[in-house]
């Protein structure tokens, strides 16, 4: 975790190539937010891309606790629910005492608030790292949703508090009713916010969070203090998860308990170690793919949290640095130009682990089909395709596709292996690899 | 048949997207409800029985000669997913939507409704609400594209203690309820509603305890006998009622229970277990048992192709007036169907006369109080397999079972 | 009064007996492998489904001897092919990997068993009022839970402290390799204690299912509280996790039977404010609060004294 960070490009110290393509990346990035509900225009679509752009901000947040300062928290959505409570009751504010600010703004209002929290809570909870801190965030998290549904003026009770966004005085002629501007408002946070926190992982606070992260105490040897390391990270962590929950309110219109509870705590876990932690990209990747599984799975299967145990306990074993670092694998490779010695050997692989996977989804759809009992729906649909739960065909069909598909693929990813140590054996040749 | 398999695996990608496309041809009702998680048992309940009515509608030949298609929705019974999914619904061209678990999911369903109608124009969508039963949804927040089947929990109070009135042995009473909206409702109506109807009984406890958090209640158990209580009333569901009726039994308790949701999954395992015979009472728009024809017809029919019991008449009542309003307004446009809707009356399942009332769009009905245990010949459907079931004990008129709105209906 | 403070005592020693049993399984795979294992809960509820299902077939008794031993089993298989693998990636993978455990036990058992709660009984033979005290009576079947955690207990604790597995298990944890050298199969020792956590934890699960809800979301209702007991009385320390039990049980218990508010203490507020954030605050009674108290407990403690009640070392 600690060397790959160290690895990661510096536009200030390489030549003004990489500068240039670094700056290329963002700048296609932000292209990029701007032109997909363009091609994309189902009022679906921009919905999602919403809830990703919020997911996205969340989850880095999160990421400046557990990948650059190395804390493990169970309750970040406590800064996330408080920046969407404290957004709802500014907007409703500003519409009752008629204030002229516009929706635009409103993002800060909750940025603030989570900062608040994070002053007041971060100083006790940061003292210790580790097992700790992990704890203390558990016990505030349960703390702070029980509370809301206690404190019934303030959070509404377990209805929460609804606002209108189109009540608010309107800027540039924008009501901010259609979802397009809504996205457009969340991309432009994103934007702002995406850059806020890279740009903090420049700064040598940023670089002294990764100190604290690998080695508190030579951090304390040579003068600072880990405990305030900590807090001001957390501090900045609870901004930007502020932010991203007042523009979840912006988004719902409403704020309730569901905002702070330990689920929303779980699901930004989930996202930041999926995409992988040790890269400032990774949670952007793991946002992605979480909120599009949200959404997806459980439209496309009944039994999607089993799938989504399945991921993650796979991801865990098998990526435990995420899909960035999946990604990042490939760059040493890339650059000495010796990929293509890897990519047949994936290509062979990708058949017989499809099938494996097919195997696997099958079986469990069966299961999930033969439990469920209604003798009417025995039949399953996968892939567009009719299965008869109860036919032993299907049940065969599933234990040769599994068990075979195990044995076949588990020879081509020894090839890949055996590939892979090839390529990057000439990569260290050429130079480009340690 | 892998070679198949494959091919279909890379169309995967595909699926989620196109589905929206296909022309009404049927009509399509958004069923939003949780399928997934700790409600999930709940809702499914709901979603096998309104499939099967639409099966029944479709039988006779649909609504308009269009055939009636439920699209479920998994919310998770979270607001902010079923924000999402009705999104999801309305994007995918579905005009209504149904819901009725969790009052906090209903409150957030209403406003997107409305703030939807107002902002999409020609696009409006109807919300039929089937069981949640917050009063502030037909009250205070009301709203004229929500429609509410279930009776809400003040006039549920309203009949249980114009029942209360008329049965002197209760004198002692205490309250135990859920900590939110719902839970605290019940326990502001009953307090008010007894002192005016019966100043001679005593509440002697009242109790608010955290939702869905508890799992010993022989501390609540012992405060209950220490009051000397005659009777509880509670609002408690799922595992809150099943948990504190065990408690009560494991104790030696001997109350009755006056309850709203004593009927729900386990509720009626849960107090055979406990041997609470004819102890337990319910307070619903409609039972099993109440001895109706056409309703025992309907709930044999409905046992055998569900294996379920109807925990639901209310969601026959909606469907039924639903079909009747469309064809009354010979359109399923949502806007002329809501017309047709307010202050629609119908025959409803158990008997009796039911009007959707047009000032605050909260059906009105008959409700049943019945008792759980052993069964005599006259009542046919025992519950959960236990071989008790649910017996009458009274019949609340609609008259009965009425109250005035706050609703300042903001109409189109 | 008395009557409520004696009535009060029992059922917060019973409840906090009953939280025991839970977390002596969490706190004993805590302290030999360093893992917080965030799908305990979920064994004891594969437990509580085994026992229910065993129970119809063999009975309740020998149930309580084999449901346990299957999800060992499952447990030992989850250790040896999944935490093994990823104990080279630190605790935080670990904990992970547990994490999406608990996801998946939850639908497994969903698809096996069904949403529904399971009719899952007493035993006839344990199946009355031990003795009634005060007018209420007490369950024999929850003596018998009292007697199981107990029991539990000192034989851990005496397994641990006073036997040469023990010692070796102990000394696993800190220096593996020296213990390897000695010739011991380090990894078949975490698989074991991995194992008898996990029974632990199954135990509880049959003897938990009947008294409380047998249903899927069993699992989740309980996890964070198994995590306020084992840090409160110190990770990873048997004698902690016993005495945070019985605390948390009894203010627990007795927070609900007190109805005392602040506006009970000092009157009621000026109707004329209105609904604020200070009548919330001004009106909510002890009981209202109860089940979050140990989550009070759990941040004061790690504040004051991070190594929690009992415990050695902070993780």
């Amino acid at each position: 975790m600690t060397d790959v960070t160290s690895q990661a490009p510096s536009p200030a110290q390489s030549g003004p190539a990489q500068s240039l393509g670094f700056y290329a990346i963002w700048a296609v990035c932000i292209l990029g937010v701007i032109l997909l509900p363009l091609i994309f225009t189902s009022g679906g679509s921009h919905t999602t891309f919403s809830l990703i752009g919020i997911a996205i901000i969340f989850a880095l947040s999160y990421n400046i606790l557990l990948g650059q300062t190395g804390l493990l928290s169970f309750g970040h959505a406590v800064y996330y629910g408080l920046g969407g409570f404290l957004a709802v009751h500014g907007m409703n504010a500003i519409v009752a005492h008629e204030l002229p600010v516009p929706l635009p703004f409103v993002p800060l209002i909750g940025g603030f608030a989570g900062l608040v929290f994070a002053l007041v809570i971060g100083w006790v909870s940061t003292q210790r790292a580790g097992t700790v801190f992990a704890m203390i965030s558990l016990g505030v998290g349960e703390l702070v949703a029980s509370s809301s549904l206690i404190l019934r003026s303030f959070f509404g009770g377990e209805a929460g508090i609804t606002t209108n966004r189109t009540d608010l005085p309107t800027i540039f002629g924008l009501s901010f009713g259609p979802q397009i501007q809504v996205y457009y408002l969340i991309a432009f946070w994103l934007v702002i916010s995406a850059i806020g926190m890279y740009a903090l992982t420049r700064t040598p606070l940023g670089r002294m969070c990764n100190a604290v992260r690998d080695n508190p105490e030579r951090v304390q040897f040579i003068g600072y203090d880990p405990h305030v390391v900590r807090y001001l990270a957390f501090c900045f962590a609870g901004f930007f998860a502020g932010i991203a929950g007042a523009l979840a309110a912006i988004n719902f219109e409403i704020a309730n308990a569901a905002y702070l509870g330990a689920v929303q705590s779980g699901v930004v876990l989930f996202a930041a170690f999926i995409g992988g932690v040790s890269y400032f990209f990774g949670p952007i990747l793991g946002a992605i793919v979480v909120t599009m599984l949200q959404l997806e799975l459980a439209d496309i299967t009944s039994v999607w949290q089993l799938y989504f145990g399945i991921i993650f306990i796979g991801i865990v074993m098998f990526a435990p640095g995420g899909i960035a670092s999946l990604l990042m694998m490939h760059r040493p490779l890339l650059r000495a130009g010796t990929l293509p010695m890897v990519l047949p050997s994936y290509l062979i692989a990708i058949v017989p682990t499809l099938l494996f996977a097919c195997g696997v989804i099958l079986g469990i759809e069966v299961l999930g089909a033969y439990s469920q009992g209604s003798a009417d729906s025995t039949t399953i649909r996968l892939f567009r395709i009719p299965f008869e739960a109860a036919s032993p065909m299907t049940w065969l069909a599933a234990v040769v596709l599994t068990i075979g598909g195990f044995f076949v693929a588990r020879m081509t990813w020894r090839g890949i292996a055996g590939a892979w140590d090839r390529a990057a054996m000439a990569a260290r040749e050429r130079g480009y690899l340690s | 048949m892998r070679r198949f398999l494959t091919a279909a695996a890379v169309a995967l990608p595909m699926l989620g997207f196109g589905a929206g496309a296909m022309a009404q041809e049927t009509v399509k009702i958004g069923y939003i409800d949780p399928l997934s998680g700790g409600g999930a048992s709940v809702g499914e309940v709901g979603l096998k029985t309104f499939q099967y009515l639409a099966d029944q509608i479709n039988a006779d030949g649909g609504i308009l000669g269009k055939k009636v298609e439920i699209v479920p929705f998994d919310n998770k019974t979270n607001p902010q997913e079923s924000l999402i999914q009705a999104q999801k619904a309305a994007d995918a061209g579905i005009r209504y939507i149904t819901q009725g678990n969790g009052s906090a999911v209903a409150a957030a369903l209403s406003g997107f409704v409305t703030k939807h109608n107002s902002r999409n124009p020609g696009k409006e969508m109807l919300y039929l609400n089937y069981a949640a039963v917050d009063p502030v949804l037909t009250n205070a927040k009301c709203s004229y594209w929500h429609f509410r089947w279930d009776a809400n929990s003040d006039i549920k109070m309203e009949a249980l203690t114009n029942y209360i009135k008329g049965v002197p042995s209760i004198k002692k009473v205490y309250l135990i309820n859920q900590d939110y909206s719902f839970g605290q409702s019940v326990r502001s109506e009953a307090r008010k509603m007894l002192a005016a109807k019966r100043p001679d009984i005593k509440i002697v406890g009242d109790e608010l305890h955290p939702l869905l958090k508890i799992t010993d209640f022989s501390p609540y158990i012992a405060k209950i006998k220490a009051s000397g209580a005659d009777s509880v009333v509670t609002g408690n569901w799922g595992q809150d009622i099943a948990l504190l009726l065990k408690a009560a039994a494991d104790a030696g308790l001997k109350v009755n229970w006056y309850t709203y949701y004593s009927g729900g999954a386990g509720g009626p395992t849960a107090i055979k277990q406990a041997g609470l015979d004819h102890q337990v009472f319910q307070i619903t728009e409609g039972i099993p048992n109440a001895g109706h024809k056409s309703a025992v017809d309907f709930e044999k029919a409905f046992r055998e192709k569900t294996h379920l019991s109807l925990w639901y008449p209310r969601a026959v009542n909606q469907m039924r007036m639903f079909k009747a309003a469309a064809e009354k307004a010979k359109s399923l446009d949502p806007v002329k169907v809501a017309a047709a809707l307010e202050g629609m009356e119908i025959e409803v399942l158990d008997g009796g006369k039911g009007t959707m009332r047009k000032d605050d769009h909260q059906f009105l009905q008959p409700i049943y109080i019945s008792s759980f245990g052993s069964l005599t010949d006259k009542e046919p459907f025992d519950e959960e397999g236990t071989g008790w079931g649910w017996k009458l004990v009274a019949k609340i008129d609609t008259a009965q079972a009425t109250l005035p709105t706050t609703c300042k209906m903001k109409r189109p | 009064m008395l009557e409520l403070i004696v009535i009060s005592t029992l059922n917060g020693v019973l409840f906090g007996m009953l939280l025991f049993l839970l977390s002596s399984g969490l706190t004993v795979i805590f302290s030999m492998m360093g893992v917080l294992n965030f799908a305990h809960a979920s064994f004891y509820m594969l437990g509580a489904f085994f026992g229910y299902q065993l129970t119809k077939w063999i009975g309740f008794w020998p149930a309580l001897i084999f449901a346990p031993l299957l999800v060992s089993l499952i447990g030992m298989a989850v250790e040896r092919y999944g935490l093994r693998q990823t104990h080279k990636h630190g605790h935080v993978a670990e904990l992970l990997l547990t994490f999406g455990l608990a996801f998946a036990i939850e639908q497994v058992v969903q698809m096996i068993w069904g949403k529904l709660p399971m009719d899952y009984r007493v035993p006839a033979i344990l199946d009355f009022p031990a003795f009634t005290i005060f007018s209420t009576n007490y369950p024999a079947y929850k003596m018998f839970m009292l007697l199981i955690s107990v029991a539990i207990f000192i034989a851990l604790l005496v397994t641990l402290k006073r036997t040469r597995v023990g010692l070796i298990v102990q000394a696993a944890l800190t220096h593996p390799n020296m213990v390897a050298h000695l010739g011991h199969n380090v990894g078949r020792v975490f698989m074991l204690v991995f194992g008898v956590g996990t029974a632990l934890a199954a135990v509880a699960g049959v003897i938990a299912g009947p008294a409380l809800v047998t249903q899927s979301d069993m699992a989740a209702l309980l996890g964070p509280i198994l995590f306020v007991v084992i840090v409160v009385g110190g990770l990873g320390s048997l004698p902690g996790a016993f005495v945070a039990s019985l605390l948390i049980g009894l203010i627990q218990t007795f927070a609900v039977s007190m109805n005392g508010s602040l506006a009970s203490l000092f009157g009621p507020l000026d109707p004329s404010i209105g609904p604020s954030l200070l009548t919330d605050i001004w009106n909510v009674t002890i009981a209202q609060i109860a089940p979050i108290l140990p989550y009070v407990l759990l941040v004061l403690v790690l504040i004051v004294r991070p190594m929690g009640l009992m415990g050695t070392r902070e993780s």
